[in-house]
């Protein structure tokens, strides 16, 4: 990791290598998220490659100055691969003394502190209980600290456009973002643009904060000769030719249902409800009317999966999102959906749990949940995606098995993907694999039969309105074939058999190692968002010499066919996750291997360093 | 009621009849209930492929499968939600929703009220039989003050919920009563299907098991004429063969039973049955049985526009000259190209 406009004096400083860590840190109300939104737009203009680690309270306007109130925004961008958002900041942004108390720890010493000492009052000093002005009393010696005034710089460059007190103090982000770009040579215009755009209501509005943008970038060029301020090129990652747009999670998996409905020629029902951090998926999917997607905000989160089930009865494709304790709500509805065989896409963007737990926070402790989280053996496929990009193709992969086998299926992302922003290259959607759905429309040969199957166990689609199929569904047993209501012990056991084997046989793809070989002495598995931090990790350590490699696990329900070869093909296997251990209990469970946990369940993504001690430690 | 009802189909009341034994107690007023809309159907004239029956969890729930439509047993109390994505993904086809007092208005009380505000084009039929017949007789949300039940040993002591009143305070734009033997019961589920938006209509219905004959006050046929106030649009509220009628007391504001004499309702203040009417509607759902005579028909019936053809006009404003192009959608925001030159706005 590097650092970038630090002083290299400092010779516990790793030398200047071709990636940065930025964190923004402020209170809620002083846009923190939509500066760092901004920079990392920049950074794609750049042509650096990138991840984003949005960190924000549950309250949404917490009182002002508090600790917990505090807002964050961390980009990671180089000129190489980047997988995270990384580990330890190179600079952080604090815009008042609780932001820096807050974040200030997690700075790689020598980094480097930009602080607003015009915020460094008592007032704000006392709501984030500093006893001493830390600007002033030597505590922040092992760090660079820039003092600078940029509630005042901010006031004195937009004075000339008379806004008000509060309103000028508003355009304090936009003053730090033009310092952060001048830090990281990049270009103005684009964010000028953005700002005309953003406030063409109110012209005067938009030229005070290009007017504080300019002169964020005027300080940097003025100032550079003296202090610990200097300036940094990261030079363009080299990418592949090609459109690209940043993509969080939520737009990945909004887009990628659309996808995937398209693809399999169904018009899109949603029913949500709103919980963080599910809800941005709703807000993307409420606006694409023209695409034959109907939103429906329901009155909770059972309403909202009955819903979608109810249209996947009517012939539509029926989804659902929420994040774990609303997926908790829907489990009795989930089992009515495969008891009556019905497809339905289930997302569940995990958060901090138990109960209400940490919901801007993310985790990965939903995992159980997913696989055996319902009444009854209920067997569903259950899909985890990996990053942004990847939630696009996972939500297309999860149509795709809930409309060729007739299930509810449960596609699992967080809170961290959802939010984090990341470079993707647009894909090209006529290379995708079309797998229009089949509803069955008349009698076939042999009589009608609503329980019965084909080759893949799948039962018909009927939809209410087509003469001469008329049948009667629910959810209490059925009667093989007939669907007619049957407690027979014999039939209960060949149904409940029949729904197992259903689901096992799900084609899955195999699994693939990321990065190293199949065999060797050590593989670090893992799922879901954790992708990042092993990939990187895996490939430092096998950069010194390590026989370790990356296995990921996209399909964690059924598990690929080959994956419990792949496994003990090593000597060693461990498994980060961001719980307690729930998809190594899985994988001791289907394969009897000596799977190790590593967990990390602090609302905090994994950093690189801690899984490459894993690593250390696994190999000792 | 719904567009379907213009492709009308001659039926008989066996078109509606499934093969499937009825599993109900021998006795129950759910048989009754049962018979009345299969034989309302044919005159209503929709065809039955066109026609969805959707219940809940309980006694009435079952009821589906006797019905010769499509038809969908769903979860406890969530029968109004199924309806709600079914009906938004095709608002061509007859709804009717299935429901008792415990499963519409204890777990299902949620869905319930949502359903009826937000007007969905459908028939609610909830059953009241004042317990919880299919897990063995626990005393409902709709038992009386003292019912004494397996749970309730020395008598429940929470008041229960008006249906009616219930389906009025949610924003009901048509409420209707009637019970499972009754005659009148196709007239009152036809005035329901007529009404395009929620029609709910409480049925009250004889559990002969676990709470038989809690309706006898009123139901039993000896004695029905002066028990029973039959509401016709336009007609004044009589009952008694003409000799009783409501009036309103104008200064207490509330209503009142008069003596009708030689038949001269006006001279005794009797109202004139108005389905518009709101405000005598409020009054009609809280009218207490014993001290008035229990009111039934068609209480409310005021259309508005439905849930299902708002979503449905919006959604298609909201597309309106706009191409599904979603190969465009996936460029849409802050994109850029990367060339041999460099990446580029």
């Amino acid at each position: 990791m590097a650092t970038a406009a630090v002083d290299q004096a400092d010779k516990r400083q790793s030398p200047l290598s071709d990636a940065v860590v930025v964190r923004f840190a402020g209170d809620s109300g002083d846009g923190m998220q939509l500066t760092g939104g901004q920079f990392t737009l920049s950074s794609a203009l750049a042509g650096n490659d990138f991840a984003t680690f949005p960190d924000f309270p549950a309250e949404i306007r917490a009182p002002q100055g508090t600790l917990f109130g505090v807002s964050a925004f961390q980009i990671n961008f180089g000129s190489s691969a980047i997988d995270t958002a990384g580990d330890a900041p190179d600079v952080l942004v604090a815009m008042n003394p609780a932001a820096l108390k807050t974040n200030v720890p997690q700075l790689k010493p020598g980094g480097l502190i930009i602080a607003d000492e015009g915020e460094f009052n008592d007032r704000n000093l006392a709501k984030a209980k500093y006893d001493a002005n830390p600007l002033e009393d030597g505590s922040l010696a092992k760090w660079q600290l820039l003092k600078l005034n940029i509630s005042q710089l901010t006031m004195d460059a937009v004075k000339p456009f008379g806004l008000g007190n509060k309103e000028a103090l508003r355009c304090k982000n936009m003053w730090t973002l033009g310092l952060s770009l001048w830090m990281f040579d990049r270009d103005r215009q684009p964010l000028i643009d953005w700002l005309n755009a953003k406030f063409a209501k109110d012209p005067n509005l938009a030229a005070a904060n290009v007017a504080a943008l300019n002169a964020g970038h005027a300080y940097g060029e003025t100032a550079e000769l003296a202090g610990p301020l200097k300036q940094h090129h990261v030079d363009p990652a080299p990418v592949a030719p090609g459109l690209y747009r940043t993509l969080t999670g939520a737009e990945g998996i909004a887009l990628g249902l659309v996808a995937g409905a398209q693809l399999a020629k169904l018009p899109m029902f949603f029913g949500g409800y709103p919980i963080t951090p599910a809800s941005a998926i709703l807000h993307h999917l409420s606006r694409l009317k023209e695409y034959d997607v109907t939103t429906f905000q329901a009155e909770d989160e059972i309403a909202a999966i009955c819903s979608a089930i109810g249209a996947s009865y009517a012939g539509s494709l029926g989804v659902t999102s929420s994040s774990g304790p609303g997926i908790a709500l829907k489990g009795e509805a989930m089992g009515l959906a495969i008891m009556t065989e019905l497809p339905l896409v289930i997302v569940n963007s995990q958060r901090g749990g138990p109960s209400t737990g940490l919901p801007t926070k993310t985790e990965q402790s939903d995992l159980y949940q997913a696989v055996y989280g319902r009444n009854g053996d209920a067997p569903m496929p259950v899909i985890a995606a990996r990053s942004p990009g990847d939630a696009f193709e996972c939500a297309i992969e999860a149509v795709r098995i809930a409309v060729q086998y007739m299930t509810p299926v449960m596609l699992l992302t967080d809170g961290y993907i959802a939010n984090a922003a990341e470079p993707w290259a647009v894909p090209d959607l006529t290379t995708y694999e079309a797998f229009p759905v089949e509803f069955l429309t008349e009698v076939p040969e042999g009589g009608f039969k609503p329980y019965g199957r084909d080759e893949k166990l799948k039962r018909p689609w009927v939809k209410p309105g087509t003469p001469g199929l008329l049948h009667r569904i629910g959810g209490i047993e059925k009667e093989i074939d007939t669907g007619h209501i049957n407690y027979a012990p014999g039939n209960h056991q060949a149904m409940t058999d029949i729904r197992k084997d259903k689901i096992d046989g799900i084609t899955v793809p195999d699994q693939v190692v990321e990065l190293g070989a199949e065999g060797g002495k050590l593989a670090v598995v893992g799922w879901g968002s954790t992708f990042g931090p092993i990939h990187q990790a895996v490939r430092r350590k096998r950069a010194e010499g390590a026989d370790v490699s990356h296995v990921h696990i996209r399909h964690i329900w059924p598990l690929p066919t080959n994956l419990g070869e792949l496994l003990k093909s090593y000597d060693k296997v461990i498994v980060p996750e961001m719980n307690t251990g729930q998809l190594k209990t899985v994988l001791r469970d289907q394969y009897l291997v000596d799977a190790k946990p590593v967990n990390k369940v602090s609302g905090q993504p994994f950093t690189i360093a801690e899984i490459e001690a894993a690593i250390e430690e696994a190999l000792k | 009621m719904n567009e379907m009802t213009t492709i009308a189909r001659t039926t008989t009341l066996k078109d509606w009849e499934t093969d499937q034994e009825v599993r109900w107690c021998p006795g129950c007023g759910d048989y009754a209930i049962l018979k009345a809309v299969q034989r309302t159907m044919p005159e209503i004239g929709t065809a039955p492929e066109n026609t969805v029956f959707i219940s809940g969890i309980g006694c009435s729930s079952r009821f589906p499968y006797y019905m010769e439509t499509y038809g969908f047993h769903t979860i406890h109390g969530r029968a109004p939600a199924f309806a709600t994505g079914l009906k938004l993904a095709n608002p061509n086809l007859d709804v009717w929703i299935v429901t008792g007092d415990g499963d519409g208005l204890s777990i299902g009380g949620n869905h319930t009220m949502h359903l009826i505000r937000r007007n969905l084009d459908c028939q609610i039929m909830l059953f009241n039989n004042e317990i919880y017949g299919l897990t063995k007789g626990q005393y409902s949300p709709t038992s009386r003050v003292g019912t004494t039940s397996p749970s309730t040993p020395y008598g429940s002591v929470d008041r229960p919920a008006q249906p009616a009143a219930f389906a009025l305070g949610a924003g009901a734009r048509f409420v209707a009563r009637g019970f499972d033997v009754s005659k009148e019961l196709p007239n009152v589920l036809k005035a329901a299907h007529a009404h395009k938006g929620a029609a709910f209509i409480e049925i009250f219905q004889n559990c002969i098991v676990y709470n038989k004959d809690v309706f006898e006050d009123f139901a039993a046929p000896k004695g029905a004429e002066d028990r029973q106030l039959w509401l016709k649009q336009g007609e004044p509220m009589l009952y008694a063969k003409g000799t009783k009628g409501i009036a309103l007391d104008a200064e207490a504001l509330h209503l009142k039973t008069v003596d009708v004499v030689d038949g001269d309702w006006q001279a005794a203040g009797v109202i004139v049955h108005d389905v518009t009417n709101r405000s005598v509607a409020h009054m009609l759902v809280e009218m207490r049985f014993g001290e008035f005579p229990m009111a039934l028909g068609v209480l409310y019936d005021d259309p508005r526009p439905t849930f299902e053809a708002d979503v449905v006009r919006q959604n298609k404003a909201a597309a309106e000259g706009k191409t599904a192009d979603l190969q465009g959608l996936l460029k849409k925001g802050q994109t850029w190209t990367v060339t041999e030159g460099g990446p580029e706005l």
